[in-house]
Formats: structure tokens, sequence, C-alpha cells
């Protein structure tokens, strides 16, 4: 199994499921990339990454605690756990909800920023909070890129909203542009590493 | 982390300049981490390093720092300062019949297993405040196994263990933790095992006669006994890996043949060396058995 050599990350509130969903859907990442995903949502178990897995082309798992990055695949944030990246697996905490959310994608994408510096692709998608700004920060000042869903074409425009107004994003698409933009990303990401 | 924010360019694509890079950052924690261990002697090496510096970087705001290598020179001359990293640095959430399906399937599949054994010793290491140690006197109390069970409930923290033996828990979190209970398989309601004490719920008292609680650490101690089922949930994926396989040996030299090891929802003996000498009883909740042998 080779190693994963780029990562991205999304995270995704209110309207998080079916934006991610889409993007996902039409999306082609270089062989050596992974995906790890945070969405908000109820701290019940549920069968979010069987939803997600319909009509996307690869595997998309639920992360266990020291579970090894493996290229090609999606791995989502359990529920009630946020989701952290250390330089080749995966790994779990309960520590308190950050701006009210467990998973938090602040979480998500500041330990992936350590971890992947430069190689590392950020997404901020649709949402009522503004869980991802910290995050997107710190991808920024470790090389990281951050592409944010234009506001205007977002369920709830707050989450991308804030990260824009933060002066973070580095592309700001639209919901349909999204997959190209960030495949672009994505590749450049490798190249520069 | 979190650590201040660095200067932000407009976007214009080109990222801002990081402000330390990754790799000196890793030599700082790691000489921060060293210098603990050898003047407090609390060995934090091991501890999963994603959430620790995570969870480093709070106080290197908190305390009005801005590197961690600040925080060294703060908490090597400071015991206040290093008392307050401590805190930060252990994660003690919990709650009572956390994960309800585990507590249904210790019901269901567990406790017949221990009713064919004349006395029961159990360990929960890493019992926090001492939610899950309750919980689990409730549901032997209600299966009959009462009075025939020792539980041993061990944490590293002195402060959380003694709020773990004071037994009160905050009253607003009661209505979740009745759900909890009902959902686990509970048979007569949970408000029939505390009392109100102002904003607190005062667990029966009588809950702790078979309870020892007592200060171990899973980094450095060793074994203690011979445990017939090990509950250790929320504790592991705060390790490394190096320091996951020290405790997944330690319960196994600490478990009788064809005992019990429960670990957290999203926790598993996945990879780890001794997997084959386990097997599954539930997989859905993570409910081990160590072979016969
Ligand atoms: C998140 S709590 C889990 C509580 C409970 N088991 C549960 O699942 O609800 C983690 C606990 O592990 C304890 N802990 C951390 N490091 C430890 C160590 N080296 N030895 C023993 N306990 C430790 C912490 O003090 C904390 O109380």
């Amino acid at each position: 199994m080779s190693a994963v050599r780029r990562l991205l990350v999304v995270g995704g509130s209110w309207g998080g499921i079916t934006a991610s969903q889409s993007v996902l859907r039409a999306l082609e990442l270089p062989a050596d990339a992974a995906t790890a995903l945070v969405l908000h949502r109820q701290p019940i178990r549920s069968a979010l990454a069987e939803v997600l897995g319909r009509g996307i082309g690869c595997p998309v798992e639920e992360a266990e605690d020291k579970m090894p990055l493996a290229p090609g695949r999606v791995y989502v944030a359990p529920p009630d756990y946020h989701l952290l990246v250390e330089s080749g697996w995966l790994s779990l905490s309960t520590e308190e909800p950050v701006k009210y959310s467990r998973p938090a994608i602040d979480v998500l994408l500041e330990s992936a920023a350590d971890a992947f510096g430069p190689r590392l692709v950020a997404v901020i998608l649709t949402g009522a909070s503004t869980d991802g700004t910290d995050g997107a920060r710190a991808v920024r000042r470790r090389g990281g890129t951050v592409i944010v869903q234009d506001p205007r074409t977002a369920e709830q425009p707050v989450m991308p909203q804030s990260v824009v107004t933060a002066g973070l994003a580095d592309v700001v698409a639209p919901l349909r542009d999204l997959p190209a933009v960030i495949a672009r990303a994505v590749d450049r990401a490798g190249a520069s590493a | 982390m979190s650590g201040p924010a660095g200067p932000v360019d407009p976007a214009d694509g080109a990222g801002p300049p990081p402000v330390a890079t990754a790799d000196v950052e890793d030599v700082e924690l790691d000489v921060l981490l060293e210098a603990i261990q050898r003047v407090y002697g609390y060995d934090f090496r091991n501890y999963a390093r994603a959430s620790l510096r995570r969870r480093l970087w709070r106080r290197v705001t908190a305390e009005g720092r801005s590197s961690l290598s600040g925080l060294l020179e703060e908490v090597l001359h400071d015991p206040g300062a290093m008392e307050r990293l401590r805190v930060d640095l252990s994660v003690t959430v919990t709650s009572m019949f956390r994960d309800p399906p585990f507590f249904l399937a210790l019901r269901e599949q567990v406790v017949p297993l221990l009713a064919t054994y004349p006395f029961v010793r159990i360990w929960v290491a890493g019992c926090a405040s001492g939610e899950e140690v309750y919980s689990l006197a409730i549901l032997l109390r209600e299966e009959g196994l009462g009075d025939r069970v020792r539980i041993y409930a061990t944490d590293v923290s002195d402060e959380i263990l003694e709020r773990a033996r004071a037994g009160r828990v905050p009253l607003d979190k009661m209505r979740t933790y009745s759900s909890n209970y009902l959902a686990g398989g509970g048979r007569d309601g949970l408000s029939r095992y505390y009392e109100v004490e102002g904003r607190w719920a005062r667990m029966d008292p009588s809950l702790r006669d078979g309870v020892v609680f007592a200060r171990h650490n899973l980094a450095t101690d060793g074994t203690f006994n011979e445990f017939h089922l090990i509950l250790c949930r929320n504790v592991l994926i705060y390790f490394d890996r190096i320091l996951q396989q020290r405790v997944h040996q330690l319960f196994d030299d600490s478990l009788v043949p064809l005992g019990l090891l429960a670990l957290g929802a999203r926790e598993s003996l996945v990879g780890s060396h001794l997997q084959a000498t386990y097997e599954t009883v539930d997989a859905e909740v993570r409910i081990y058995r160590r072979s016969g042998t």
C-alpha cells in the first residue's frame, strides 16, 4: 500500500451532507491522495458513511482510532468524537466541543495542517457556525490551500462567509465548480512539496 | 494547533510564510515533554501528538506566550503554570451510561459470563470522575451480581479520583443520563439511585460499597491483580501506538484466562500485537475475550 502524499480535508455543517456528496461525487483526485471529512451532526450512531458512500466511486468509512491513512479513501468523523490527522494515521479525541461542535472542523484542520503542511487542501462548505475559520488560519500558516464554497451558493452562508471575511480563502467558488477547483489544488499541492 | 494568528495576506493565492515550520515545532514539543518528565515526573512523551499539541497551544495562548518554547520557560520556573498545563492536558470528559449499546451488551452478553464466577473482580482503568463506575455498579446490582463484585476504579489524577469518590454528578446532566440508562436496558428509573442536593445529584453511597478508588498510571505502573473484566474506554485514544501496546500488554497480564476486555466505541485491538490472542465478543460495542491459555 503506497503512502498518502497529499490530503484533502472538508468541513460542512448545515446543508453539508448534500453539499459534500455533490462535491465528492464529481471529484477526481490523484492516486496518492486521501480525504477526511467533518460534518456536524447529532451525537448518535448513524449511517453517515453509508449515506455519503452512495454514488461516490470510492469507499467512505467512519474513522477508527489510529487507523492508517490509505490513498483513495474517504474518512468521516464518528459522531461525538473529534477527528485528528497525524502524519500517517488518524486519531480520535473526546475533548470538549469546539464552538459547540464535536466533531469540530477546526480540530481536523489544525491537526491536518501540522501533519501535511503545504500538501494539504482544505474546503469549507455550507454551515451556520464559524467552526472552520481558526482551522483555515492554521492551514494557511502551514502553507496549505483553503478553498471556500461561494456563500451565495451555500444553504447557510455563515460558515464559508466567516472564512472569506477573515481573508483566509485562496479560492472562492460556487458549489458546482468545486470539484474541478479542488482537483486542481490537490494536484498543485503535490507539486509544491 | 491554534496559535496566535500569523500575518495574513489578502486572498491572493500565495499563503503567508509559515511562522515556525512544523519541524521546528516538533523539536520544541519533544524538548518540552522531555523537560516536564525530568523536572516534574509527568510523562506525556507517548501521548498521541495531534491532540496533545492542540491542548499545549491552548495553554501557550492562555499564558500569553507565543511558542512552545515560551511555555517551556514558564512551566520550568513556575510550578503553578505546570499545574495549569497538567489540568489542560488531561481530558476527563465522561458521562453516565456513555454509549448505551455498550451497557446493553454488558447486561445481555457479559453478565451471564461473569455470573459463572463465585466472585468477580473488575478493573475500570481511566475512570475519570466516576460516572462510568456508578453506571456499572447500578447495572450489576440490577442484574443480581452486586454483592459478588469488587470494582477497582483507577485514574492517574488524584483530583479526579477525589471527585469520583464524592459521587456527585451535575443535576442538569441527569436527564440525558436517564435516557442513556433506559437505552442501556435500565430497569427502574435512574432517580432511584441518587438524591438531589442543590445543583448536584448525589449517587447512593451504597453503590460504592464494592468499589476501591485508587491511583494508577497506565504509562508507568504495573499489574496489581487478576481481573475477570477490564473496562478501559476512551483512554487509549490519547496514547500513541507504543504506549497503546504497553497498555494492551498490561491488560493481558491482568486478565484471567477467558477474561473480558471492553474498549471505547471507536477503539479496537486491530493492529495490536495481541489481536490474535483475543476473540471478538461483540464487534459493534468493542468487547473482546482473552484466549484460554
Ligand atoms: C476521556 S476520560 C475517559 C473516562 C471514562 N473511561 C469514559 O469512557 O467515560 C480519560 C481518562 O483517562 C485518564 N488518563 C490519562 N492518562 C492516564 C494514564 N497514563 N493512566 C491512567 N489514566 C490516565 C484521564 O485522567 C481521564 O480521566
